[in-house]
């Protein structure tokens, strides 16, 4: 790797407005919250109007869209539910992701008080707050998140060390082999000439 | 969405399989002299008599129509809509290790959006001595570099955790394409404004409504991460980031942001939606790995497979693949026609390239037995590609992402192949 060579002198400063512009990120500890607030009852209307029709009335998601609500003590499960309340370790990232990428179709349309209420309202369809919360920077940490300590960093050099094997089975690996599962059962492979047309 | 009513008489497998007979018997044919005069031989063909195109005919062509099924396929009941959705790579009719751009895989969090080169603005903030916006034009006046790095998606082969699904190597292992791009190091990008000695970690967006926002630790961003504008010797394809995306060799695709534009260096990560609620790896017992940038060691026969089963009979066949590692380069391939009993070394086409696709051949007779094919990579860190057995007896079922295990095809007396799970 090249040493750091002296500046080329490309590009020019960006100025305030244009760093507030697009430096929108809030991050766990709330750094990037902006001023505003919402409550429940607020956020209920508001995500009637601009998220029910994907996520559900009850953000208990429509068809194959996302639930945003529910599933809570069912990650060790077969097929666990992962939701902003069963799953989502930080009350920054839902904030974050609803006011730059939601809703669906028409992202940064909402108010800093639309998301801070919609917000609010998932908490309580998640049964994590009550309906007389009302969600802002002063409040923002008075919530708990249930899994906020679900998660261990990437621990596979030493949890999947013995795949470091060095010298694999060459012969006789293993004494009989049985097919156990067949994808033609399921049958859910698109047909090629129907997919070719599409 | 999934059709399971449809005919299976109309299917193309179903054609193929239908057809075997017959190719078998003119294969075998050919091995003796020919009984009648071939007509393609003794007699003038149009095109060896006739014109063919002009050179202003195809000002930028595209495969000939006989390839019209190597093409990019979507799995409808995989999501909810075809916009945050993905599609996959033929790799099962592509040989050598080149992806062409037309057919490589599209993965889109809000669609793929038109970006002009004159709109495109990329602004690095945060922990900066300057922050700085360029335009493309400056872009393309800091020094450049070419590398060759595949792109696997986090999610290539999760639907077969729990068993084997798809039938082909196309949608088990389609979420990837490997590409030779021309671009500039971070390294280079972000001494131009100044990284101060706090700024641990990058967060990078795109342009797009999603914004794909990840966080990635400083080290990796300015050991050999990289802005690309063309790949394979053009611009990027729209669907692929143009006019700018972002390169992270060895790391899991998401983390590739399209349409790159800002850089934010912080010095803490931001734990964006796309690295707490996606991209993180639910284990068995309910806690769940994050940041699990790298892709593993991995590879897959690619023919034959079901897309590409055995058509020409007894004799000579070619079983080839790919073979890749997030973490180094493939130094072999080891493939096995008994499900795993015993294992072949096989030839790689090239030296492995650090973090870039190996396209691996075994040159066998085959007489018509019924195979277990499996291919078992390794890299020079010494990482020996796993079974699925193995993964789950870490893992459990839910981890949806890296699944890198062993993939077995099923080949049978006609030379039809179908994606099995083996003891």
């Amino acid at each position: 790797t090249p040493a750091l060579a002296d500046k080329l002198g490309l590009g020019r400063p960006a100025l305030p407005e244009e760093i507030a512009a697009w430096d929108l990120d809030v991050r766990p500890d709330g750094t990037g919250l902006p001023d505003g607030s919402g409550d429940v009852w607020t956020g209920e209307e508001v995500f009637a109007d601009y998220c029910a029709v994907c996520h559900g009335d009850f953000a208990e998601g429509i068809d194959n869209w996302p639930k945003l609500a529910g599933g809570a003590n069912t990650l060790d499960h077969d097929d666990p539910l992962k939701t902003v309340g069963s799953y989502w370790p930080y009350l920054s990232t839902t904030w974050d992701y609803v006011n730059r990428s939601m809703p669906f179709g028409a992202a940064q349309t909402l108010s800093a008080d639309d998301v801070y209420a919609i917000v609010a309202y998932i908490l309580y369809s998640n049964d994590l707050v009550d309906d007389d919360f009302v969600l802002s920077k002063d409040t923002f940490f008075d919530v708990e998140m249930p899994n906020a300590d679900g998660f261990i960093i990437d621990d596979r050099d030493s949890a999947e060390a013995h795949f470091w094997t060095e010298t694999p089975c060459m012969e006789a690996c293993k004494d009989s082999v049985e097919v156990t599962m067949r994808a033609m059962v399921l049958d859910v492979t698109p047909d090629e000439t129907a997919a070719a047309e599409d | 969405m999934t059709d399971k009513t449809k005919d299976p008489g109309t299917s193309r497998r179903q054609f193929l399989g239908g057809a075997l007979a017959a190719g078998g018997a003119v294969a075998g044919a050919s091995m003796a002299r020919g009984a009648t005069p071939d007509p393609l031989i003794t007699e003038v063909q149009e095109w060896a008599s006739g014109l063919g195109d002009g050179v202003d005919a195809t000002p930028y062509g595209l495969p000939i129509q006989y390839e019209s099924d190597v093409i990019r396929r979507n799995v409808e009941w995989l999501t909810a809509d075809t916009i945050s959705s993905i599609n996959f790579t033929p790799i099962h009719a592509l040989d050598g290790t080149i992806t062409p751009q037309g057919c490589a895989f599209e993965r889109h969090h809000s669609g793929a959006i038109e970006l002009r080169k004159e709109d495109y603005r990329l602004m690095i903030n945060g922990l900066v001595d300057t922050p700085l916006v360029f335009t493309y034009a400056d872009l393309e006046r800091f020094p450049r570099e070419q590398r060759t790095f595949f792109l696997e998606c986090a999610a290539n082969t999760g639907m077969e955790w729990a068993g084997a699904q798809l039938n082909g190597a196309q949608f088990t292992h389609g979420m990837i394409h490997n590409m030779e791009y021309t671009g500039v190091s971070l390294r280079t990008l972000l001494n131009e404004a100044g990284i101060q000695p706090e700024g641990t970690w990058l967060y990078v967006e795109g342009a797009d409504a999603s914004s794909n926002g990840r966080s990635i630790p400083m080290e990796k961003a300015l050991d050999d991460c990289m802005i690309a504008f063309k790949a394979n010797g053009e611009a990027l394809r729209k669907e692929h980031g143009y006019p700018v995306r972002l390169i992270v060799p060895g790391w899991e695709g998401n983390m590739w942001v399209k349409w790159l534009r800002r850089m934010e260096v912080a010095d803490a990560p931001v734990e964006s939606r796309e690295e707490t609620s996606k991209y993180t790896d639910t284990l068995a017992d309910g806690t769940s790995r994050k940041w699990t940038w790298v892709m593993d060691a991995k590879s897959v026969v690619t023919s034959p497979s079901p897309q590409s089963p055995i058509t020409h009979g007894p004799g000579p066949l070619v079983i080839t693949g790919l073979a890749w590692s997030g973490r180094g380069a493939i130094t072999r391939v080891d493939v096995s026609r008994d499900g795993g009993v015993t294992w072949e070394t096989a030839r790689l086409a090239e030296d492995g390239k650090p973090m870039a696709l190996t396209r691996f051949y075994l040159d066998v007779d085959w007489q018509g037995e019924e195979m277990l094919l499996q291919s078992r990579a390794m890299d020079s860190t010494g990482y020996v590609q796993p079974t699925k057995a193995q993964l789950r007896e870490v893992r459990g079922l839910n981890s949806i992402y890296h699944n890198n295990c062993i993939q077995t095809w099923h080949v049978n007396a006609n030379g039809e192949a179908e994606n099995v799970e083996v003891s």
